[in-house]
């Protein structure tokens, strides 16, 4: 299993990223775009939409299923990759490259704590099966 | 655990996905559903479908119990080896199943029926038979594995690893098989692509897999088996039609004979209904998957998608959908896709077939 240490988790498997802009990174795990198989489809939030952390945000749809992305943080929607959308192979192909929406976190500092490292992540992803 | 078929360790050897199907754990997929989608469009890939389960009868009243068993009429079958897809009905209309029927004489016939459906078809066939007072033998054969190796070049790739097939099943036409020692070779499918559906022995079944794979057919799950049908305009049992419609409601119309004479369970019904409902296909027209039970709203009132999914070959999202009378191809109706209306265009399947788009 693929899983960066050098990022944080939510169980429901999206990866976050603290950047040094202050902005967080979101994506989804390797492990979870290997579950959905080939993804064919992917609607991104809106820009500017203001999130709850573990709300759902986003969906990725495979060829077999839709699936909800959550918002591993609170905060406000700054920023999403639409070349991610318009190529969705491309999050099987990498997905901690092709990010899919940036959020200016209202509580970075708490929130990014109480996610997972990639030990944990690694672990529960295991016992998802 | 559920059943197994006799390839189960070849999949799981292979690293296939297994997942539960009607009760059988099969392969869904061994890598990337769509490129084994589109090897199956461009060139060849194989199935297990041993899942399914095929029924002879035999014996001298074989035509007659067939005659009052099913919608479609085995009389139009009058060669050795002719199939004819048909609907097996209640006697209310209602889609017990859907299945194939192969003609071999006068005193064998053969079904193939859907696995998840099949001990509630054997029931139902069992009674039928006791009501009739007709004499046959009607037998399970779990003894066989199937396997369909479908593609524009699955045919050639058969006669590479089996040279000796190609004399049998060369001069078949479509809906037609042969024996060919203890196998029979038809030429049927469920993709909308040319190819073969081998009837065999059990324990030849992981060689055969083997000697296909070697010719370069590629394993397929039913993940792509899926969408292949679908875009072959293609109802899928239990999700397309069931017990609660008629074959009049699901598209099926032209497989029901209902002209002559020829009685048979469930004609009474269909005879009397007036459809209110109708199967057609839909094509969304913005990016993004049409998924069953979806809801559709028309200008003649509320329907639902029976099957959905993404096209490979069209790249959009494509379904069935039950809709309301009235209804007609070309209008533009919505879909209710997470809360929000989505247009998508009416039309008349197949959306692809022999690799080509259709609409």
């Amino acid at each position: 299993m693929n899983v960066p240490a050098n990022l944080k988790y939510a169980k429901s498997h999206e990866w976050a990223r603290l950047e040094a802009d202050g902005l967080v990174t979101v994506g989804i795990t390797d492990h979870a775009q290997e579950a959905l198989g080939d993804i064919v489809f992917i609607e991104l939030p809106t820009l500017g939409k203001a999130v709850k952390a573990g709300a759902e945000c986003a969906v990725v749809e495979s060829v077999k299923a839709a699936s909800d992305i959550y918002a591993p943080l609170s905060g406000e929607v700054v920023a999403i990759n639409q070349a991610a959308a318009d190529s969705p192979e491309s999050v099987n192909q990498d997905a901690y490259a092709n990010w899919l929406f940036k959020l200016k976190p209202s509580d970075a500092a708490g929130e990014m704590a109480a996610l997972l490292d990639a030990d944990a992540y690694a672990k529960a992803a295991a016992s998802d099966h | 655990m559920g059943k197994r078929t006799p390839l189960y360790d070849t999949h799981a050897r292979a690293g296939a996905k297994l997942v539960d199907f009607a009760g059988w754990d099969m392969p869904i997929h061994y890598g990337s559903q769509l490129e084994e989608h589109f090897r199956v469009r461009r060139d060849a890939g194989m199935f297990d479908v041993s899942h399914m389960l095929a029924v002879d009868l035999i014996g001298g009243e074989a035509a007659a119990f067939l005659g009052r068993l099913l919608a479609n009429d085995v009389a139009k079958l009058k060669s050795a080896g002719r199939a004819l897809y048909s609907c097996m009905l209640n006697p209310a209309g209602g889609v017990i199943d859907d299945l194939i029927v192969y003609f071999f004489g006068p005193s064998h016939y053969r079904l193939v029926v859907n696995a998840g459906t099949a001990e509630k078809d054997l029931a139902w066939m069992a009674r039928q038979l006791a009501d009739s007072e007709l004499e046959l033998q009607l037998t399970p054969r779990h003894d066989l594995a199937m396997i369909a190796v479908q593609g524009p070049q699955a045919r050639e790739r058969l006669w590479q690893a089996y040279p000796g097939t190609r004399e049998a099943s060369s001069v078949l036409a479509p809906f037609n098989a042969a024996f060919d020692g203890d196998w029979l070779i038809a030429r049927t499918g469920y993709t909308g692509e040319d190819g073969f559906e081998l009837a065999l022995p059990t324990e030849q079944a992981a060689d055969v897999w083997a000697q296909l794979a070697a010719a370069g057919v590629a394993p397929c799950g039913l993940g792509c088996r899926d969408t292949l049908r679908l875009e072959a305009g293609m109802n899928l049992y239990g999700q397309d039609m069931d017990e609660t419609v008629t074959p009049l409601e699901s598209g099926l119309a032209w497989t029901v004979a209902l002209a002559d004479a020829r009685d048979f369970v469930g004609k009474a019904a269909l005879l009397k209904q007036k459809p209110t409902r109708q199967l057609l296909g839909l094509v969304l027209s913005e990016r993004g998957v049409l998924r069953a039970h979806q809801q559709v709203a028309t200008e003649q009132g509320p329907g639902e998608i029976t099957s959905g999914s993404y096209s490979p070959v069209l790249e959009q999202g494509i379904a069935l959908a039950r809709l309301p009378a009235g209804v007609a191809t070309g209008d533009v109706v919505r879909v209710d896709i997470r809360g929000k209306l989505h247009a998508a265009r009416v039309v008349k399947p197949p959306f692809v077939r022999n690799g080509k788009a259709m609409i």
